[in-house]
Protein backbone atom coordinates (compact mmCIF):
# COMPACT_ATOMS: atom_id res chain seq x y z
CA UNK A 1 0.00 0.00 0.00
CA UNK A 2 1.35 3.42 -0.87
CA UNK A 3 1.63 6.21 1.65
CA UNK A 4 -1.24 8.11 0.04
CA UNK A 5 -3.50 5.04 0.10
CA UNK A 6 -2.64 4.45 3.74
CA UNK A 7 -3.51 8.05 4.53
CA UNK A 8 -6.85 7.63 2.74
CA UNK A 9 -7.64 4.55 4.81
CA UNK A 10 -6.74 6.27 8.06
CA UNK A 11 -8.94 9.20 7.15
CA UNK A 12 -11.87 7.02 6.07
CA UNK A 13 -11.85 4.97 9.27
CA UNK A 14 -10.54 7.67 11.52
CA UNK A 15 -13.21 10.29 10.97
CA UNK A 16 -16.23 8.21 12.10
CA UNK A 17 -14.18 6.80 14.98
CA UNK A 18 -13.29 10.31 16.12
CA UNK A 19 -16.94 11.30 15.90
CA UNK A 20 -18.01 8.34 18.05
CA UNK A 21 -15.34 9.12 20.63
CA UNK A 22 -16.47 12.72 20.80
CA UNK A 23 -20.08 11.59 21.11
CA UNK A 24 -19.20 9.15 23.88
CA UNK A 25 -17.27 11.85 25.69
CA UNK A 26 -20.10 14.37 25.32
CA UNK A 27 -22.64 11.85 26.62
CA UNK A 28 -20.49 10.87 29.59
CA UNK A 29 -19.74 14.49 30.44
CA UNK A 30 -23.42 15.41 30.25
CA UNK A 31 -22.99 17.97 27.43
CA UNK A 32 -25.77 16.32 25.47
CA UNK A 33 -29.12 14.94 26.61
CA UNK A 34 -28.73 11.15 26.74
CA UNK A 35 -32.49 10.71 26.57
CA UNK A 36 -32.18 11.67 22.90
CA UNK A 37 -28.53 10.91 22.24
CA UNK A 38 -27.52 7.87 24.29
CA UNK A 39 -23.81 7.14 24.46
CA UNK A 40 -22.49 4.84 21.72
CA UNK A 41 -21.42 2.39 24.43
CA UNK A 42 -25.03 2.23 25.68
CA UNK A 43 -26.25 1.55 22.13
CA UNK A 44 -23.68 -1.23 21.77
CA UNK A 45 -24.77 -2.80 25.05
CA UNK A 46 -28.41 -2.74 23.88
CA UNK A 47 -27.40 -4.21 20.57
CA UNK A 48 -25.69 -7.04 22.35
CA UNK A 49 -28.75 -7.70 24.51
CA UNK A 50 -31.13 -7.66 21.53
CA UNK A 51 -28.91 -10.00 19.64
CA UNK A 52 -28.53 -12.39 22.59
CA UNK A 53 -32.31 -12.55 23.05
CA UNK A 54 -32.69 -13.30 19.35
CA UNK A 55 -35.04 -10.37 18.82
CA UNK A 56 -32.59 -8.58 16.55
CA UNK A 57 -32.07 -11.62 14.34
CA UNK A 58 -35.76 -12.32 13.93
CA UNK A 59 -36.37 -8.75 12.80
CA UNK A 60 -33.30 -8.61 10.62
CA UNK A 61 -34.27 -11.81 8.90
CA UNK A 62 -37.82 -10.55 8.27
CA UNK A 63 -36.53 -7.32 6.70
CA UNK A 64 -33.88 -9.03 4.58
CA UNK A 65 -36.37 -11.55 3.28
CA UNK A 66 -38.81 -8.80 2.25
CA UNK A 67 -35.99 -6.87 0.65
CA UNK A 68 -34.87 -9.89 -1.31
CA UNK A 69 -38.37 -10.93 -2.41
CA UNK A 70 -39.25 -7.37 -3.38
CA UNK A 71 -36.01 -7.04 -5.28
CA UNK A 72 -36.82 -10.11 -7.37
CA UNK A 73 -40.49 -9.21 -7.87
CA UNK A 74 -39.67 -5.63 -8.91
CA UNK A 75 -36.25 -6.05 -10.50
CA UNK A 76 -36.84 -8.81 -13.01
CA UNK A 77 -39.87 -7.30 -14.78
CA UNK A 78 -38.08 -3.93 -14.72
CA UNK A 79 -35.04 -5.46 -16.39
CA UNK A 80 -37.05 -7.17 -19.10
CA UNK A 81 -39.28 -4.16 -19.77
CA UNK A 82 -36.38 -1.72 -19.68
CA UNK A 83 -34.29 -3.67 -22.17
CA UNK A 84 -37.30 -4.24 -24.42
CA UNK A 85 -38.05 -0.52 -24.33
CA UNK A 86 -34.44 0.28 -25.13
CA UNK A 87 -34.48 -2.03 -28.13
CA UNK A 88 -37.96 -1.46 -29.51
CA UNK A 89 -39.61 1.83 -30.38
CA UNK A 90 -43.21 0.60 -30.00
CA UNK A 91 -42.51 -0.76 -26.50
CA UNK A 92 -40.80 2.50 -25.58
CA UNK A 93 -43.70 4.57 -26.84
CA UNK A 94 -46.18 2.37 -24.99
CA UNK A 95 -44.51 2.49 -21.58
CA UNK A 96 -42.79 5.89 -21.47
CA UNK A 97 -45.89 7.93 -20.54
CA UNK A 98 -46.91 5.37 -17.90
CA UNK A 99 -43.48 5.46 -16.33
CA UNK A 100 -43.17 9.25 -16.43
CA UNK A 101 -46.61 9.66 -14.86
CA UNK A 102 -46.24 7.12 -12.05
CA UNK A 103 -42.55 7.56 -11.22
CA UNK A 104 -42.87 10.88 -9.35
CA UNK A 105 -45.62 9.58 -7.02
CA UNK A 106 -43.97 9.05 -3.62
CA UNK A 107 -44.14 5.32 -2.99
CA UNK A 108 -44.76 5.92 0.71
CA UNK A 109 -47.95 7.79 -0.21
CA UNK A 110 -49.23 4.69 -1.96
CA UNK A 111 -48.70 2.45 1.04
CA UNK A 112 -52.21 2.81 2.51
CA UNK A 113 -53.60 1.73 -0.83
CA UNK A 114 -51.16 -1.17 -1.00
CA UNK A 115 -52.22 -2.23 2.51
CA UNK A 116 -55.84 -2.10 1.40
CA UNK A 117 -55.17 -4.23 -1.66
CA UNK A 118 -52.60 -6.69 -0.35
CA UNK A 119 -53.53 -6.81 3.30
CA UNK A 120 -51.35 -6.80 6.41
CA UNK A 121 -49.32 -9.87 5.42
CA UNK A 122 -45.99 -10.18 3.70
CA UNK A 123 -47.33 -9.27 0.25
CA UNK A 124 -47.87 -5.57 0.98
CA UNK A 125 -44.29 -5.15 2.22
CA UNK A 126 -42.84 -7.02 -0.72
CA UNK A 127 -44.85 -4.90 -3.14
CA UNK A 128 -43.49 -1.74 -1.52
CA UNK A 129 -39.89 -2.84 -2.01
CA UNK A 130 -40.70 -4.02 -5.53
CA UNK A 131 -42.00 -0.56 -6.43
CA UNK A 132 -38.85 1.05 -5.10
CA UNK A 133 -36.61 -1.30 -7.08
CA UNK A 134 -38.73 -1.26 -10.24
CA UNK A 135 -38.26 2.34 -11.39
CA UNK A 136 -34.51 2.86 -11.13
CA UNK A 137 -33.81 -0.53 -12.73
CA UNK A 138 -36.31 0.09 -15.53
CA UNK A 139 -35.11 3.61 -16.28
CA UNK A 140 -31.42 2.68 -16.19
CA UNK A 141 -31.87 -0.47 -18.26
CA UNK A 142 -33.75 1.47 -20.92
CA UNK A 143 -31.22 4.30 -21.03
CA UNK A 144 -28.37 1.80 -20.90
CA UNK A 145 -29.61 -0.08 -23.95
CA UNK A 146 -30.52 3.09 -25.84
CA UNK A 147 -27.00 4.42 -25.29
CA UNK A 148 -25.21 1.37 -26.64
CA UNK A 149 -23.13 2.49 -29.60
CA UNK A 150 -25.09 1.85 -32.82
CA UNK A 151 -22.11 0.12 -34.39
CA UNK A 152 -22.48 -2.87 -32.03
CA UNK A 153 -26.05 -3.38 -33.24
CA UNK A 154 -24.78 -3.21 -36.81
CA UNK A 155 -22.13 -5.81 -36.03
CA UNK A 156 -24.74 -8.13 -34.53
CA UNK A 157 -26.93 -7.62 -37.57
CA UNK A 158 -24.07 -8.19 -40.00
CA UNK A 159 -23.16 -11.43 -38.22
CA UNK A 160 -26.77 -12.56 -38.35
CA UNK A 161 -27.49 -12.56 -34.63
CA UNK A 162 -31.08 -13.56 -33.89
CA UNK A 163 -33.22 -11.35 -31.66
CA UNK A 164 -32.39 -13.45 -28.65
CA UNK A 165 -28.68 -13.47 -29.54
CA UNK A 166 -28.71 -9.69 -29.92
CA UNK A 167 -30.31 -9.48 -26.49
CA UNK A 168 -27.78 -11.83 -24.92
CA UNK A 169 -24.57 -10.73 -26.64
CA UNK A 170 -25.10 -6.99 -27.09
CA UNK A 171 -28.05 -5.50 -25.20
CA UNK A 172 -27.45 -7.12 -21.80
CA UNK A 173 -23.66 -6.79 -21.58
CA UNK A 174 -23.68 -3.35 -23.21
CA UNK A 175 -26.25 -2.02 -20.75
CA UNK A 176 -24.92 -3.86 -17.70
CA UNK A 177 -22.97 -1.00 -16.09
CA UNK A 178 -25.98 1.36 -15.95
CA UNK A 179 -28.23 -1.56 -14.99
CA UNK A 180 -26.02 -2.27 -11.99
CA UNK A 181 -26.12 1.42 -11.06
CA UNK A 182 -29.92 1.13 -11.23
CA UNK A 183 -29.83 -1.95 -9.01
CA UNK A 184 -27.83 -0.01 -6.43
CA UNK A 185 -30.28 2.87 -6.45
CA UNK A 186 -33.19 0.43 -6.35
CA UNK A 187 -31.83 -1.42 -3.34
CA UNK A 188 -31.35 1.87 -1.52
CA UNK A 189 -34.92 2.86 -2.33
CA UNK A 190 -36.14 -0.59 -1.27
CA UNK A 191 -34.41 -0.22 2.09
CA UNK A 192 -36.07 3.14 2.72
CA UNK A 193 -39.48 1.78 1.79
CA UNK A 194 -39.22 -1.41 3.80
CA UNK A 195 -38.37 0.56 6.94
CA UNK A 196 -41.42 2.79 6.40
CA UNK A 197 -43.72 -0.08 5.55
CA UNK A 198 -42.69 -2.08 8.61
CA UNK A 199 -43.38 0.86 10.89
CA UNK A 200 -47.00 1.05 9.82
CA UNK A 201 -48.16 -2.38 8.87
CA UNK A 202 -46.01 -5.12 10.33
CA UNK A 203 -45.24 -7.05 13.49
CA UNK A 204 -41.67 -7.87 12.59
CA UNK A 205 -38.69 -6.30 10.84
CA UNK A 206 -36.20 -3.59 11.67
CA UNK A 207 -38.72 -0.85 10.88
CA UNK A 208 -41.17 -2.47 13.29
CA UNK A 209 -38.43 -2.70 15.91
CA UNK A 210 -37.73 1.03 15.65
CA UNK A 211 -41.42 1.95 15.79
CA UNK A 212 -42.07 -0.34 18.72
CA UNK A 213 -39.09 1.17 20.54
CA UNK A 214 -40.53 4.62 20.07
CA UNK A 215 -43.84 3.50 21.53
CA UNK A 216 -42.14 2.19 24.66
CA UNK A 217 -39.61 5.03 24.68
CA UNK A 218 -36.62 2.73 24.35
CA UNK A 219 -34.27 5.17 22.67
CA UNK A 220 -31.27 2.83 22.60
CA UNK A 221 -33.26 0.26 20.64
CA UNK A 222 -34.23 2.93 18.13
CA UNK A 223 -30.57 3.66 17.61
CA UNK A 224 -29.78 -0.03 17.25
CA UNK A 225 -32.39 -0.16 14.49
CA UNK A 226 -30.78 2.78 12.72
CA UNK A 227 -27.33 1.26 13.01
CA UNK A 228 -28.56 -2.04 11.62
CA UNK A 229 -30.22 -0.34 8.64
CA UNK A 230 -27.02 1.59 7.97
CA UNK A 231 -25.07 -1.68 8.12
CA UNK A 232 -27.50 -3.37 5.71
CA UNK A 233 -27.07 -0.48 3.29
CA UNK A 234 -23.30 -0.67 3.60
CA UNK A 235 -23.26 -4.44 3.08
CA UNK A 236 -25.53 -4.17 0.04
CA UNK A 237 -23.24 -1.65 -1.57
CA UNK A 238 -20.24 -3.91 -0.91
CA UNK A 239 -22.07 -6.83 -2.48
CA UNK A 240 -23.11 -4.86 -5.56
CA UNK A 241 -19.56 -3.54 -5.97
CA UNK A 242 -18.23 -7.09 -5.91
CA UNK A 243 -20.98 -8.16 -8.29
CA UNK A 244 -19.95 -5.37 -10.63
CA UNK A 245 -16.32 -6.46 -10.60
CA UNK A 246 -17.44 -9.97 -11.41
CA UNK A 247 -19.99 -9.09 -14.10
CA UNK A 248 -18.21 -6.17 -15.75
CA UNK A 249 -14.57 -7.24 -15.90
CA UNK A 250 -14.04 -5.25 -19.09
CA UNK A 251 -14.61 -1.96 -17.28
CA UNK A 252 -11.68 -2.37 -14.95
CA UNK A 253 -8.76 0.00 -15.23
CA UNK A 254 -6.29 -0.65 -18.01
CA UNK A 255 -4.16 -3.67 -17.10
CA UNK B 1 2.07 -18.27 -66.65
CA UNK B 2 -1.20 -18.59 -64.78
CA UNK B 3 -2.94 -16.35 -67.24
CA UNK B 4 -1.69 -18.48 -70.08
CA UNK B 5 -3.05 -21.60 -68.41
CA UNK B 6 -6.35 -19.91 -67.87
CA UNK B 7 -6.60 -18.82 -71.48
CA UNK B 8 -5.81 -22.31 -72.60
CA UNK B 9 -8.48 -23.83 -70.42
CA UNK B 10 -10.99 -21.21 -71.55
CA UNK B 11 -10.15 -22.03 -75.17
CA UNK B 12 -10.65 -25.73 -74.48
CA UNK B 13 -13.96 -25.07 -72.77
CA UNK B 14 -15.05 -22.88 -75.65
CA UNK B 15 -14.42 -25.71 -78.02
CA UNK B 16 -16.84 -27.94 -76.13
CA UNK B 17 -19.42 -25.41 -75.02
CA UNK B 18 -20.27 -21.97 -76.31
CA UNK B 19 -21.69 -20.78 -73.00
CA UNK B 20 -18.49 -21.36 -71.07
CA UNK B 21 -16.71 -18.71 -73.11
CA UNK B 22 -19.06 -16.00 -71.84
CA UNK B 23 -17.66 -13.98 -68.89
CA UNK B 24 -18.84 -15.36 -65.55
CA UNK B 25 -21.92 -13.66 -64.12
CA UNK B 26 -20.93 -10.97 -61.61
CA UNK B 27 -20.86 -11.79 -57.91
CA UNK B 28 -22.12 -8.32 -57.13
CA UNK B 29 -24.06 -6.14 -59.56
CA UNK B 30 -24.66 -2.54 -58.54
CA UNK B 31 -26.98 -0.55 -60.79
CA UNK B 32 -27.65 3.19 -60.65
CA UNK B 33 -27.38 3.08 -56.88
CA UNK B 34 -28.50 6.22 -55.08
CA UNK B 35 -28.55 6.84 -51.34
CA UNK B 36 -29.89 10.08 -49.90
CA UNK B 37 -29.99 11.11 -46.28
CA UNK B 38 -32.86 13.57 -46.42
CA UNK B 39 -31.96 15.70 -49.44
CA UNK B 40 -28.23 15.02 -49.07
CA UNK B 41 -26.98 12.57 -51.71
CA UNK B 42 -24.25 10.40 -50.20
CA UNK B 43 -24.10 7.99 -53.15
CA UNK B 44 -25.29 9.33 -56.48
CA UNK B 45 -25.80 6.76 -59.21
CA UNK B 46 -23.04 4.18 -58.99
CA UNK B 47 -23.07 1.19 -61.34
CA UNK B 48 -20.43 -1.51 -61.24
CA UNK B 49 -20.09 -5.27 -61.67
CA UNK B 50 -17.73 -7.14 -59.38
CA UNK B 51 -16.62 -10.61 -60.50
CA UNK B 52 -16.57 -13.69 -58.27
CA UNK B 53 -13.24 -13.87 -56.49
CA UNK B 54 -12.29 -10.33 -57.46
CA UNK B 55 -10.34 -8.04 -55.15
CA UNK B 56 -12.13 -4.75 -55.73
CA UNK B 57 -10.76 -1.61 -54.09
CA UNK B 58 -12.52 1.72 -53.68
CA UNK B 59 -10.57 4.93 -53.10
CA UNK B 60 -11.98 8.39 -52.67
CA UNK B 61 -11.76 11.50 -50.51
CA UNK B 62 -13.26 11.19 -47.06
CA UNK B 63 -16.99 11.89 -46.93
CA UNK B 64 -17.53 10.80 -50.53
CA UNK B 65 -19.85 7.93 -49.64
CA UNK B 66 -17.54 4.90 -49.50
CA UNK B 67 -18.80 3.64 -46.17
CA UNK B 68 -22.39 4.24 -47.23
CA UNK B 69 -21.88 2.15 -50.36
CA UNK B 70 -20.35 -0.67 -48.34
CA UNK B 71 -23.13 -0.57 -45.76
CA UNK B 72 -25.68 -0.93 -48.54
CA UNK B 73 -23.78 -3.94 -49.87
CA UNK B 74 -23.83 -5.38 -46.34
CA UNK B 75 -27.59 -4.90 -46.11
CA UNK B 76 -27.24 -2.46 -43.20
CA UNK B 77 -28.69 0.41 -45.21
CA UNK B 78 -31.52 0.50 -47.76
CA UNK B 79 -30.78 2.19 -51.10
CA UNK B 80 -32.95 5.18 -51.98
CA UNK B 81 -33.10 3.96 -55.56
CA UNK B 82 -31.21 1.61 -57.82
CA UNK B 83 -30.46 -2.01 -57.09
CA UNK B 84 -27.80 -4.33 -55.85
CA UNK B 85 -27.86 -8.00 -56.73
CA UNK B 86 -25.61 -10.55 -55.10
CA UNK B 87 -25.23 -13.98 -56.67
CA UNK B 88 -26.27 -16.70 -54.22
CA UNK B 89 -23.50 -18.84 -52.79
CA UNK B 90 -22.99 -22.49 -52.07
CA UNK B 91 -25.17 -23.52 -49.17
CA UNK B 92 -24.39 -22.69 -45.59
CA UNK B 93 -21.84 -19.92 -45.88
CA UNK B 94 -22.78 -16.38 -44.89
CA UNK B 95 -23.14 -13.95 -47.78
CA UNK B 96 -20.94 -11.21 -46.38
CA UNK B 97 -18.99 -10.17 -43.32
CA UNK B 98 -17.86 -6.65 -42.69
CA UNK B 99 -14.73 -5.22 -41.15
CA UNK B 100 -16.16 -1.96 -39.87
CA UNK B 101 -14.37 1.36 -40.00
CA UNK B 102 -12.99 2.27 -36.58
CA UNK B 103 -13.56 0.46 -33.29
CA UNK B 104 -16.28 -2.13 -33.57
CA UNK B 105 -15.22 -5.13 -31.50
CA UNK B 106 -17.29 -5.72 -28.37
CA UNK B 107 -15.62 -4.25 -25.27
CA UNK B 108 -17.34 -6.91 -23.16
CA UNK B 109 -15.88 -9.91 -24.97
CA UNK B 110 -12.37 -11.33 -24.90
CA UNK B 111 -10.26 -11.26 -28.05
CA UNK B 112 -11.12 -14.91 -28.64
CA UNK B 113 -14.87 -14.48 -28.18
CA UNK B 114 -14.85 -11.45 -30.44
CA UNK B 115 -13.09 -13.36 -33.19
CA UNK B 116 -15.48 -16.28 -32.72
CA UNK B 117 -18.59 -14.10 -32.78
CA UNK B 118 -19.93 -14.91 -36.25
CA UNK B 119 -19.39 -18.63 -35.79
CA UNK B 120 -21.01 -18.56 -32.36
CA UNK B 121 -24.05 -16.77 -33.79
CA UNK B 122 -24.27 -19.57 -36.35
CA UNK B 123 -24.12 -22.09 -33.50
CA UNK B 124 -20.99 -23.86 -34.68
CA UNK B 125 -19.40 -26.40 -32.34
CA UNK B 126 -16.63 -25.35 -29.95
CA UNK B 127 -14.18 -27.54 -31.84
CA UNK B 128 -15.00 -26.02 -35.21
CA UNK B 129 -14.76 -22.52 -33.78
CA UNK B 130 -11.34 -23.27 -32.30
CA UNK B 131 -10.19 -24.78 -35.56
CA UNK B 132 -11.06 -21.63 -37.48
CA UNK B 133 -10.23 -18.96 -34.92
CA UNK B 134 -6.88 -20.17 -33.64
CA UNK B 135 -4.89 -20.01 -36.90
CA UNK B 136 -6.25 -16.54 -37.62
CA UNK B 137 -5.33 -15.25 -34.18
CA UNK B 138 -1.90 -16.82 -34.60
CA UNK B 139 -1.15 -15.23 -37.98
CA UNK B 140 -2.28 -11.84 -36.72
CA UNK B 141 -0.14 -12.18 -33.60
CA UNK B 142 -3.12 -12.14 -31.25
CA UNK B 143 -3.14 -15.69 -29.92
CA UNK B 144 -1.11 -14.69 -26.83
CA UNK B 145 -3.73 -12.05 -26.08
CA UNK B 146 -6.80 -14.22 -26.65
CA UNK B 147 -8.11 -13.79 -23.09
CA UNK B 148 -7.59 -10.04 -22.98
CA UNK B 149 -10.37 -7.52 -23.21
CA UNK B 150 -10.27 -4.83 -25.92
CA UNK B 151 -9.44 -2.02 -23.49
CA UNK B 152 -6.18 -3.84 -22.79
CA UNK B 153 -5.14 -3.73 -26.47
CA UNK B 154 -3.71 -1.09 -28.77
CA UNK B 155 -5.87 0.37 -31.54
CA UNK B 156 -4.02 -1.65 -34.15
CA UNK B 157 -4.58 -4.88 -32.23
CA UNK B 158 -8.29 -4.15 -31.91
CA UNK B 159 -8.48 -3.61 -35.64
CA UNK B 160 -6.78 -6.97 -36.20
CA UNK B 161 -9.38 -8.63 -33.97
CA UNK B 162 -12.07 -7.12 -36.14
CA UNK B 163 -10.37 -8.54 -39.24
CA UNK B 164 -10.15 -11.99 -37.62
CA UNK B 165 -13.83 -11.80 -36.72
CA UNK B 166 -14.79 -11.28 -40.36
CA UNK B 167 -12.39 -13.89 -41.73
CA UNK B 168 -13.33 -16.54 -39.15
CA UNK B 169 -16.92 -16.28 -40.28
CA UNK B 170 -15.81 -17.58 -43.70
CA UNK B 171 -18.17 -15.43 -45.76
CA UNK B 172 -18.60 -15.41 -49.53
CA UNK B 173 -17.88 -11.70 -49.71
CA UNK B 174 -15.57 -9.73 -47.44
CA UNK B 175 -16.43 -6.07 -47.01
CA UNK B 176 -13.50 -4.17 -45.54
CA UNK B 177 -13.81 -0.52 -44.59
CA UNK B 178 -10.35 1.01 -44.13
CA UNK B 179 -9.31 -2.01 -42.07
CA UNK B 180 -5.62 -1.19 -41.85
CA UNK B 181 -5.79 2.55 -41.23
CA UNK B 182 -4.97 2.17 -37.52
CA UNK B 183 -1.86 0.05 -38.18
CA UNK B 184 1.76 1.10 -38.47
CA UNK B 185 3.58 0.52 -41.77
CA UNK B 186 5.37 -2.69 -40.75
CA UNK B 187 2.24 -4.38 -39.45
CA UNK B 188 0.35 -3.16 -42.48
CA UNK B 189 2.89 -4.75 -44.80
CA UNK B 190 2.67 -8.10 -42.98
CA UNK B 191 -1.10 -8.06 -43.01
CA UNK B 192 -1.24 -7.12 -46.69
CA UNK B 193 0.82 -10.18 -47.51
CA UNK B 194 -1.28 -12.32 -45.18
CA UNK B 195 -4.54 -10.98 -46.58
CA UNK B 196 -3.41 -11.74 -50.13
CA UNK B 197 -2.32 -15.23 -49.11
CA UNK B 198 -5.67 -16.03 -47.50
CA UNK B 199 -7.56 -14.44 -50.37
CA UNK B 200 -5.63 -16.46 -52.95
CA UNK B 201 -6.37 -19.63 -50.98
CA UNK B 202 -10.05 -19.00 -50.45
CA UNK B 203 -10.92 -16.99 -53.57
CA UNK B 204 -13.37 -14.81 -51.74
CA UNK B 205 -14.81 -11.72 -53.35
CA UNK B 206 -13.39 -8.71 -51.53
CA UNK B 207 -14.65 -5.13 -51.56
CA UNK B 208 -12.02 -3.06 -49.84
CA UNK B 209 -12.10 0.63 -48.98
CA UNK B 210 -8.97 2.63 -48.38
CA UNK B 211 -7.71 6.19 -48.54
CA UNK B 212 -4.22 4.92 -49.30
CA UNK B 213 -3.33 4.73 -52.99
CA UNK B 214 -0.36 2.48 -52.22
CA UNK B 215 -2.64 0.06 -50.44
CA UNK B 216 -5.06 0.10 -53.37
CA UNK B 217 -2.29 -0.75 -55.83
CA UNK B 218 -0.79 -3.42 -53.58
CA UNK B 219 -4.01 -5.33 -53.10
CA UNK B 220 -6.43 -4.76 -55.95
CA UNK B 221 -7.52 -6.40 -59.17
CA UNK B 222 -9.42 -3.23 -60.02
CA UNK B 223 -9.65 0.17 -58.41
CA UNK B 224 -12.68 2.43 -58.40
CA UNK B 225 -11.87 6.10 -57.82
CA UNK B 226 -14.86 7.96 -56.40
CA UNK B 227 -15.68 11.62 -56.83
CA UNK B 228 -16.06 13.99 -53.90
CA UNK B 229 -19.62 14.56 -52.75
CA UNK B 230 -21.93 13.51 -54.28
CA UNK B 231 -20.28 10.09 -54.52
CA UNK B 232 -20.03 8.84 -58.07
CA UNK B 233 -17.66 6.49 -59.82
CA UNK B 234 -15.02 8.63 -61.52
CA UNK B 235 -12.92 5.85 -63.04
CA UNK B 236 -12.41 2.13 -62.73
CA UNK B 237 -8.80 1.11 -63.38
CA UNK B 238 -7.34 -2.32 -64.05
CA UNK B 239 -4.35 -3.12 -61.89
CA UNK B 240 -1.42 -4.05 -64.15
CA UNK B 241 0.18 -6.33 -61.58
CA UNK B 242 -0.43 -10.07 -61.79
CA UNK B 243 -0.76 -12.69 -59.07
CA UNK B 244 0.65 -13.92 -56.85
CA UNK B 245 2.26 -10.73 -55.63
CA UNK B 246 5.10 -9.86 -53.34
CA UNK B 247 3.94 -6.73 -51.58
CA UNK B 248 7.51 -5.47 -51.18
CA UNK B 249 8.97 -6.40 -54.57
CA UNK B 250 5.95 -4.75 -56.17
CA UNK B 251 7.17 -1.33 -55.11
CA UNK B 252 10.47 -1.75 -56.90
CA UNK B 253 8.73 -2.29 -60.25
CA UNK B 254 8.92 0.72 -62.60
CA UNK B 255 5.24 0.22 -63.46
CA UNK B 256 4.37 0.82 -59.79
CA UNK B 257 5.19 4.52 -59.71
CA UNK B 258 3.45 5.18 -63.00
CA UNK B 259 0.27 3.45 -61.84
CA UNK B 260 0.24 5.22 -58.49
CA UNK B 261 0.70 8.49 -60.37
CA UNK B 262 -2.24 7.72 -62.64
CA UNK B 263 -4.55 7.13 -59.71
CA UNK B 264 -3.36 10.28 -58.01
CA UNK B 265 -4.20 12.27 -61.12
CA UNK B 266 -7.80 11.11 -60.86
CA UNK B 267 -7.87 11.58 -57.14
CA UNK B 268 -6.15 14.94 -56.90
CA UNK B 269 -9.00 17.13 -58.05
CA UNK B 270 -11.52 15.14 -56.01
CA UNK B 271 -9.51 15.60 -52.86
CA UNK B 272 -9.32 19.32 -53.64
CA UNK B 273 -13.07 19.44 -54.24
CA UNK B 274 -13.69 17.66 -50.94
CA UNK B 275 -11.44 20.14 -49.12
CA UNK B 276 -13.31 23.06 -50.67
CA UNK B 277 -16.66 21.57 -49.66
CA UNK B 278 -15.38 21.17 -46.13
CA UNK B 279 -14.28 24.80 -46.02
CA UNK B 280 -17.63 25.98 -47.37
CA UNK B 281 -19.42 23.95 -44.73
CA UNK B 282 -17.14 25.45 -42.11
CA UNK B 283 -17.98 28.97 -43.28
CA UNK B 284 -21.71 28.31 -43.65
N1 LIG C 1 -26.84 8.13 -41.31
C1 LIG C 1 -26.47 9.26 -41.95
N2 LIG C 1 -27.25 10.36 -41.88
C2 LIG C 1 -26.91 11.50 -42.51
N3 LIG C 1 -25.80 11.65 -43.24
C3 LIG C 1 -24.97 10.61 -43.35
C4 LIG C 1 -25.26 9.36 -42.70
N4 LIG C 1 -24.24 8.49 -42.98
C5 LIG C 1 -23.38 9.19 -43.75
N5 LIG C 1 -23.81 10.43 -43.98
C6 LIG C 1 -23.13 11.45 -44.80
O1 LIG C 1 -22.90 10.89 -46.07
C7 LIG C 1 -21.63 11.27 -46.56
C8 LIG C 1 -20.81 10.05 -46.91
O2 LIG C 1 -20.47 9.39 -45.71
P1 LIG C 1 -19.57 8.09 -45.70
O3 LIG C 1 -20.19 7.08 -46.58
O4 LIG C 1 -19.35 7.72 -44.29
O5 LIG C 1 -18.22 8.66 -46.34
P2 LIG C 1 -16.77 8.00 -46.43
O6 LIG C 1 -16.85 6.64 -45.84
O7 LIG C 1 -16.43 8.02 -47.87
O8 LIG C 1 -15.86 8.90 -45.66
C9 LIG C 1 -20.97 12.13 -45.47
O9 LIG C 1 -21.10 13.48 -45.81
C10 LIG C 1 -21.77 11.80 -44.24
O10 LIG C 1 -21.84 12.92 -43.38
MG1 LIG D 1 -15.84 5.84 -44.26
Amino acid sequence: MTRAALNDRLLAFGSPLALFLLWELAAKAGWIDTRFFPAPSAILVRMWALSASGELWVNLQASLWRLFAGFIVGGIPALVLGIAAGLSRPVRIAIDPLVSATYPIPKSAVFPLILLIFGLGEASKIVMVAMGVFYPVLINAQAGVANIDRIYMDVAKNFRASRWQLFRTVAIPGALPPILAGVKLGLGMGLILIAIAEMIGADSGIGYMIWNAWQILSVETMYVGLVVIALIGFALSLVTDELEKFLVPWKRARG
Amino acid sequence: MRAAELQLSVALDAATSLEAAAPPPPKIRVERLVKRFGTFAAVDGISVDIAPGEFFVIVGPSGCGKTTLLRILAGLEEPTSGTIAIAPNDAGRPTNSMVFQGDSIFPWMSVYDNAAYGLAMRRRSKAEIAERVRPLLETTGLWRFRDRYPHQLSGGMRQRVSICRAFANDPDILLMDEPFSALDEQNKMLLHQELLRIWEETKKTVVFITHSVDEAVTLSDRIMVMTAHPGRSKAILDNPFGRPRDVVALRGDPVYGAFVFRIWEYLREEVRAAKLQEQEEGEA
